[in-house]
Order: C-alpha cells, then structure tokens, then sequence
C-alpha cells in the first residue's frame, strides 16, 4: 500500500525516535540530492522560454522528501486512495520538486518531467489536481492552500478518517489574508489532523520578504490564531522528520505550524540566497556545475 | 404548472433553499452547508439544528469559504456554500474560477439577494453583473432561479449533478410562480405558455413573474407568444432558442441584470451567428443603482409589465419591416 521508500511509522509518537535512526537519515537525504538534482535536470531542459522556479523548489525538497519517502501514507497506485494523507503545496511555483518526487515514486512515468509546460503535458506551470496524478489540489494563486487544506481535514473528521492533511506555505505567501482566515477557520474547528509548514526561504518573487512585506514575528503570529507553532531547520533531516511525525501523530485538539528556515535555491552553491533563480532556466553550462555540485556521477545517487 | 397572478402565494427563496437542503440530508445525501457568517440569514439553520456536523461558520471570510468548500468537496462532499451574490460572484470569484471551476469540484454556489432583492441595502449587496461574470467562467454550470418552488426543485437537482454550480436566488418572500409539478432539467428551457408564434419571450429569474402578466395582456390583443423559462444561463439551452428563434422569428429576453454579459447577451450571441432576427430586452442598463425596495427598483430601472407588454409589440415590428 506504501510507496517503496515508506518506512511505516508507529501510530504512537513515543516510539517515533525508534524508527528515526541513522540509516533513515542518510537514506533521506541520498534522496533529497537526488531530487535536487532532478529539479536542476527539469529546469535546465525545460528552457529559457518555459523557464520554471528552481529556487523556491530547492527550500523545500528536503521537507517534501521527508513526507512523501517516510511520513505520509499514501499509494501511488491508487492516487485518490479515500484514507491517504493529503499533501496540499500551497506555493505552487516550487512544483519542480514536487513533479520530480512524484514522478520517482510512481505517480506517472518520469519521462513526463520532461514535458513540463509543454502543451499537452499533464505538468502544468503550477499544480493541477486531476490533470496530475498525486495532485490533491490546485495550486498556484498564492494563499489559498490551507483553505483548502481546512476543508480536507473537515471532511477527513466528518468520514472519521485518521489520515493528516499536510499544506507547505511560502514565507512571502503569509502576505496573502487568507492565509489567516484558513488558519482562524482550522482554530475554531479544533483541526489536530491539519499540519501547516511554512518554508521560511526569506525572499519572494521581488525581493527579500523582510523588504517587500515585513511578517515580523511568524511564531507570535502563528500562536496568536491558536497553533501549536514549533522552529525547526528546514534542512536538518533529522529535525523535520521529528517535527512532522510528532505533529502526525500526537494530536492534541489544536492545529499545529512547522516554521522551516530555509535557504531558497539550497544545494546549488551559485542559486543559494541569490533571488535571480526565482525563475529561470539553467544554462548548460549552470547545468554542469550542478550536476556535479549534486554528485551525479558519484556512486551513491541512482541514475 | 403555473399559477394565476391573482391571489398569489408568497414565499421566501431562502427558506425554500434551508428546507430542500435539509430534505437532501434526511434523504441520506452527504451534503455540507457553509456559511460566511450567514448560516442564520441563508437558513443552514434548518440543516444545523438537525445535522449540527454538516454545518460550517468561517466567519466573513468568503474567500476562505469558498477554499474550505473545495478542499472539503475533494474529500467527496456535496458542498454548499452560501452568502450573497455580490460578494460570492466578486470578493471570491478567483477562488471558485481557480480551485473550483478548474479542478471541476462538485460546490455549489448559492448566491442569495440576486438582482433587485437586496434594493434596500443598495449597490454593495446588490448583484446585477453576477451572471455575466459567472458565464465567462469555464466548467460552471449558472442557474437563476425564479420563485421557491423552482429553487426547491432546482437544489435536489444539483445536488444530483456532479460539479460546480452557480445558483442565483433571492432574498425575501416573493410570488410562487409554480406549482408542485414543476420541473426543472438543468440546462433545459422550460416552455411555460403557448400561444402563437408572434414572438417568444425568455425570462430568467423574478421577472418571469412580470413575464407571465404580460402575455396575459398582450394575449388580450391578439398577439400570439410562447412564454419560456430559461433558468440554466449556462450551458444555455442553444437548440430551443435556435427552435423558437425560427418559429416566431422576433425574441425578447427578460432579465434582472445588466444589459451586458447575462441572459440577453448569452441570447444575441446564440442569434447573431446562427439565425440573426430581431431581438429586445428588458434589463437593466449600464449605471450603478440606488437603495429602494426591489419593487420600487424594477420600476425605476424599468422592469416593469408595462415595459415587456411594450417591447413585444416593438419587437413584433421590427420583424414585419
């Protein structure tokens, strides 16, 4: 029923630190590598004219390799699967990394990464549910996910289903007031079977996020709408997997927001913290040094 | 299937709403009613006091109404989701466009206080562009509805159809133009009178009220018309106004809303490029209106009896030039 990397996880979150052990770890992030550089591969062939987001998919590949290789319960042979955990990327342009784990566990076959924003593609420039398979909503107009999210969580209680609906929001996204209107909504409901991760990557489209739009306090503001708001290194496996498996499964009557420091465009050395890669296409020669920077020809990165 | 405009029934399109959803979830259909602070003044109360799990309060929040109505409808709920027309068909026209129309989810939009129902209140409530905006949006089915017993008929009706539906209803008690053998066919023009083949007069919403009086008067002068509901705005029944286009040669469309983008505008598109004749309408024009009562509104602006009687006979002229 799971896909071939899940570790099932215990149901009882005191054992949770059992299965996290070393070997899940480094398994973890071998995949993480591996997705990054299929993020870089999609953005190098997909063009300067379909240029795609290389750097906001780079924040957040290790926090999607975490969920979709150890936390979420999911098949990817039944893609709408009632029980599954649903995934909602509520900032939609970071989908290379998406498309590219969907493609490696099984969703659809890894030569549609190829076709992104092609016509025809059943990858479009941002999340489509049923054009997508492993899709579980629409997505690209910022703010929206966790509204959707909301009433994912509201239907899953209402079937007595105890799947989690997991929502990845931009920093730059909490911008948007609706994000605030879905985060009262999941409060009033006492939603435990929703979990909020904000990639705090620190830029958005335009610029640093400090500078566009100042969010302040993103934990105070979290807490002050009734989450359980918790800090983690968005790219210390060991700290995600912790975060997302307690929110999982230790639920309490509340809904729970997972704030990740990121790095936008993490693990190319020349797209990190450098907000030209928000959109754009690698050169071939940017290719290169990517390829190697992720270890493509290293023995421990499958082909 | 109709009443006589004498001694006429009134009820509220609301309650009618309240009562048909409360029925569907008696009748063990999975239906969820959401409200943006209007569970009380859309009547989810009905459904609540009976079924309080299948009733959700957001607050006035349309935007996030319409999200948690599209993540909830993915879980495999027939969702309705509720407020005023003005403010379901702009303050949260991207949300149901982008995350309902387009992934096609099955929500339904029941839009009260359509057209001049919400006069007192003045234009910020009022919604006399709501269809036109809702026609430009693909995968959405758009519905107007003209008393209780069509908006009773037409909400088991949609609850039976899978996807995104647009319902534009009213506020307070208004006349039940129907009786119980009413039947609504989504996407299907409804012939109500037959009398000839002078012209063809197609009313959507409350005015067919107004519609149903005058072929009454212009009956009286020999003028022989057929009287159609057109309730589905879009998918528009194309192949029954083509028909009625070609027996009576002369169309006058009734509307309470902008001339520009609703029933009117989804007709001449239909004449002009398949069967051009001469076509009137009675609607509102290009202006922003003013606070008064819907009656005291559909004689200001001009949807009157008197107006439809008038612009029958000048269509029928123009026919004979």
């Amino acid at each position: 029923m799971s896909p071939k990397y899940v570790i099932q996880t215990s149901k009882y979150w005191g054992l949770l630190m059992i299965d996290i052990n070393s070997k899940v770890i480094s398994s973890l992030e071998k995949k993480s590598r591996q997705i990054r550089l299929e993020t870089a591969r999609i953005c190098y062939q997909v063009g300067p004219e379909r240029k795609a987001h290389p750097g906001p998919a780079l924040s957040i590949t290790d926090i999607i390799v975490a969920l979709y290789y150890h936390v979420m319960e999911i098949n990817p042979q039944k893609p709408n699967w009632s029980d599954r955990d649903r995934f909602i990327l509520s900032k939609g342009h970071g989908c290379v990394s998406l498309y590219a784990v969907l493609a490696d566990i099984g969703y659809f076959p890894k030569k549609e990464l190829y076709t992104l924003r092609r016509l025809g593609s059943i990858l479009q420039g941002h999340p489509c549910m049923g054009k997508t398979p492993g899709i579980d909503m629409t997505a690209g107009s910022l703010g929206n996910g966790l509204g959707a999210g909301v009433g994912m969580a509201i239907g899953a209680k209402l079937d007595n289903k105890n799947n989690t609906v997991f929502v990845l929001i931009g920093d730059g996204e909490l911008n948007e007031g609706i994000v605030w209107e879905a985060a009262e909504t999941a409060s009033k409901y006492d939603l435990d079977n929703i979990v909020a991760i904000v990639d705090v990557n620190r830029f958005q489209s335009c610029g640093p996020c400090d500078v566009i739009m100042p969010s302040e306090d993103i934990k105070a503001k979290w807490c002050a709408f009734g989450w359980d708001a918790e800090q983690i290194d968005g790219h210390d496996m060991s700290q995600i997997l912790y975060s997302i498996n307690l929110a999982k499964y230790k639920k309490m009557g509340y809904p729970k927001v997972i704030i990740a420091n990121t790095v936008k465009g993490k693990g190319i050395s020349f797209m990190e913290n450098n907000n030209s890669w928000h959109q754009r296409a690698l050169t071939k020669d940017e290719w290169l040094i990517a390829k190697e920077e992720l270890g493509e020809n290293k023995n421990d990165i499958p082909k | 299937m109709i009443f006589q405009s004498n001694g006429v029934k009134l009820e509220n399109t609301r309650k009618a709403f309240g009562q048909a959803l409360l029925d569907l979830a008696r009748d063990g259909y999975d239906v969820v009613g959401i409200a943006a602070d209007t569970s009380k003044s859309m009547c989810l109360d009905l459904l609540q006091d009976e079924f309080p799990k299948r009733v959700y309060e957001v607050g006035i929040a349309e935007q996030n109404m319409m999200m948690v109505a599209a993540g909830l409808a993915s879980t495999g709920k027939i969702v309705f989701v509720t407020s005023y027309s003005a403010f379901l068909s702009m303050k949260c026209l991207e949300q149901l466009r982008t995350f309902i129309a387009y992934p096609r989810l099955n929500v339904k939009v029941v839009a009260g206080l359509g057209g001049f129902t919400a006069g007192i209140e003045g234009v910020t409530h009022m919604s006399l562009e709501d269809l036109g905006i809702i026609r430009c949006i693909p995968n959405i089915c758009l519905i107007n509805l003209a008393d209780a017993q069509s908006t009773k008929k037409a909400i088991r009706a949609v609850a039976d159809y899978d996807g995104p539906v647009y319902l534009r209803i009213g506020r307070d008690t208004s006349p039940v133009i129907f009786t119980d053998d009413y039947k609504f066919t989504i996407g299907k023009a409804n012939i109500l009178k037959d009398n000839g083949n002078d012209l063809a007069i197609l009313a959507t919403g409350f005015p067919v009220y107004q519609a149903i009086q005058a072929f009454d008067i212009i009956k009286q002068e020999r003028i022989g018309a057929k009287l159609v509901e057109i309730h589905t705005i879009k998918p528009i029944d194309k192949d029954a106004i083509l028909n009625l286009a070609k027996d009576t040669g002369a169309l006058l469309v009734v509307q309470e809303h902008y001339r520009t983008g609703g029933l009117g505008s989804a007709v001449a598109e239909i004449l002009v490029k398949n069967y051009p004749i001469p076509m009137e309408e009675i609607a509102v024009d290009d202006i922003f209106t003013e606070s008064a009562l819907p009656n005291e509104l559909r004689m200001h602006y001009g949807l009157t009896v008197e107006n439809i009687c008038k612009a029958a006979r000048k269509v029928i002229s123009r026919k004979l030039k």
